[in-house]
């Protein structure tokens, strides 16, 4: 049993870093029916968006630079560096869309497809470019403390990432269902030549879509680097596909999905590779997640032939 | 000047000349009819006119502004509204959501009132709600109001169609084919409904129809269109008995 309890926990924080990246893939797709493939890219710039920005956070609070008191808690260098890194990723998100997508309105799906791998290439080796190879060590924001509950050691950092991905899902949803620009989303997924007649630019839409997507990225990124505090130019590659896979298990289009979808590629993961030697976690998890595909192809929360933004 | 006016507009798809030189003068509170064989560029027209397609040649001006480049939210901002002709409902919504989401650009409640229940939002969505009822109760499918869309008859959503396009409150009304695939009992009703959103806002109506009774009976000027061009214009009377309009429609009688 504690044994179990131990490996749920470490699942769910798994699981949380699939969750938020999946919604981007999901609700992209939902709203503009194409799958953002960079998208596990811009999970690896917006970590390192929050990393340079908790650094120079670090360095500004630390000397009292422009004025600023110092001795501020690490608390809020960290809730300052989610809030800057996710608007600061929202904007990379949006010009991928405004500079890779939009001249492809009207293309063919595939065009899409390619230009989303490579911007995705664009951003890897862009940031080899500018920052070189060497791997960078993301700061500590917050000291580990070690809680033991029921004979389980829950750590305060697991707590944070669980509970921030949660409320972050939680907040996109509604904001989806209930927000103006939520149902024109909506809208735009259902039949998006009559939402401009509506008076709702579809441009706008298309991009606060990417946006919201690449925010909750962001937030992935910084939670990573919590976690796993190295970062390297690659490391969206291999997140983005499982988060991909999170995405499709999810059902296209669903937000809830796409997050209930990732938590459970975490739980399969770690499970799996509890059991079975880690070197056939990939095999194994993967192989699960193709049974359910073979019975249920639309995910849990998707229907067939359809790829909506749902709720 | 009048409300609507096109000047010249000529739109090339490729090698095709799809409209040319095509003149329109729309008065307020004028309904305006345009027929012609299938394929003439009838639905062409309607795009161009909202900002859909952009014309190759020519001017569109609403209410004295050139909205020639405008994109089509803009152009529906200054009020200009239109139904389709193959139905265009959002699968997913009910009856009463599209027509509350044709208002969703004048909601003012923002990033607080998504998350909570503000007093703001409560009046704005009440608002809202109660202006969508009245006009599904115009149109006659208010008791159908938390059905999904696809779920009514199809005559009906048709009228949900015309809800929604009255709902962001245009000045001008395109309605392109309204009794497409109804029958005659269906096409009678959306005639006295017309009339009534006509009487009741006294918008100026342009629009496109097969079934010439209808046209006959609502329009005050029709245009005929064949392969782009107008080939006729004038009243109801002048339409029907001109030998152009016919030739167009039945073909020539051959001479003996």
């Amino acid at each position: 049993m504690e044994f179990f309890l131990q490996n749920l926990v470490n699942a769910l924080q798994w699981g949380s870093f699939y969750s938020l990246i999946a919604i981007g893939y999901s609700m992209v797709y939902g709203v503009l029916l194409l799958f953002n493939f960079a998208h596990g890219d811009i999970f690896m710039v917006g970590a390192y968006i929050g990393f340079f920005v908790s650094t120079a956070l670090l360095a500004v609070f630390g000397t009292g630079a422009f004025g600023l008191p110092t001795g501020v808690s690490l608390a809020v260098v960290l809730v300052l560096t989610l809030i800057i890194s996710m608007l600061l990723n929202s904007i990379v998100g949006m010009l991928v869309e405004r500079i890779g997508y939009r001249p492809l309105r009207d293309a063919p799906r595939a065009s899409a497809a390619i230009t989303g791998l490579m911007i995705g290439i664009i951003l890897e080796t862009g940031n080899l470019i500018l920052l070189g190879p060497q791997r960078r060590l993301f700061p500590e924001l917050i000291p580990t403390q070690t809680i033991e509950l029921a004979g389980v050691s829950i750590t305060n950092k697991k707590m944070l990432i669980v509970g921030v991905s949660l409320l972050l899902t939680l907040a996109l949803h509604q904001y989806v269902r209930r927000s103006k620009w939520g149902m024109a989303m909506r809208a735009m997924a259902y039949d998006y030549v009559v939402v401009p007649l509506m008076g709702i630019p579809t441009n706008a839409v298309a991009l606060l879509t990417f946006g919201l997507g690449s925010a909750l990225a962001a937030a992935a990124g910084i939670l990573y680097g919590t976690a796993y505090p190295v970062l390297d130019p690659n490391m969206g590659i291999l997140f983005g596909w499982k988060a991909f896979v999170a995405a499709i298990l999810g059902g296209r289009g669903s937000i809830l999905g796409a997050g209930l979808a990732g938590f459970l590629l975490g739980f399969i993961e770690i499970f799996v590779a509890t059991i079975f030697p880690s070197t056939m976690r990939n095999l194994i998890a993967f192989g699960i997640i193709l049974v359910i595909l073979t019975f249920r192809p639309h995910g849990f929360f998707g229907e067939p032939h359809s790829a909506r933004l749902r709720l | 000047m009048a409300l609507l006016e096109v000047h010249n507009m000529t739109h090339w798809f490729g090698g095709l000349r799809a409209v040319h030189n095509f003149n329109l003068t729309l008065e307020a509170g004028q309904i305006r009819g345009l027929i012609g064989p299938n394929g003439a560029g009838k639905t062409t027209i309607f795009n161009l006119i909202t900002g859909i397609y952009h014309p190759t040649e020519g001017r569109v001006v609403l209410d004295g502004e050139d909205i020639t480049a405008l994109s089509p939210n803009q152009i529906a901002d200054r009020g200009m509204s239109r139904t389709f002709q193959n139905l265009r409902l959002w699968r997913y919504l009910t009856v009463l959501e599209h027509v509350k989401m044709a208002r969703y650009s004048k909601l003012t409640y923002g990033l607080v009132g998504a998350f909570f229940d503000t007093p703001k939002r409560e009046a704005e969505e009440k608002a809202s709600t109660e202006m969508a009822m009245e006009l599904l109760e115009l149109v006659g499918v208010a008791h159908w109001a938390d059905q999904l869309v696809t779920s009514l008859p199809y005559g009906a959503q048709r009228r949900v169609e015309l809800a929604r396009a009255l709902a962001t409150e245009p000045k001008v009304l395109l309605l392109d084919e309204p009794t497409a695939g109804m029958n005659p009992e269906e096409l009678i009703q959306m005639m006295e409904i017309i009339r009534k959103v006509h009487s009741q806002f006294g918008m100026a109506i342009f629009l496109i129809e097969h079934r010439m009774k209808f046209v006959m009976e609502l329009c005050e000027i029709i245009q005929t269109l064949n392969f782009g061009e107008v080939i006729a214009e004038g009243t109801p009377d002048e339409i029907r008995n001109n030998p152009v309009v016919i030739e167009a429609y039945l073909g020539k009688e051959v001479e003996t």
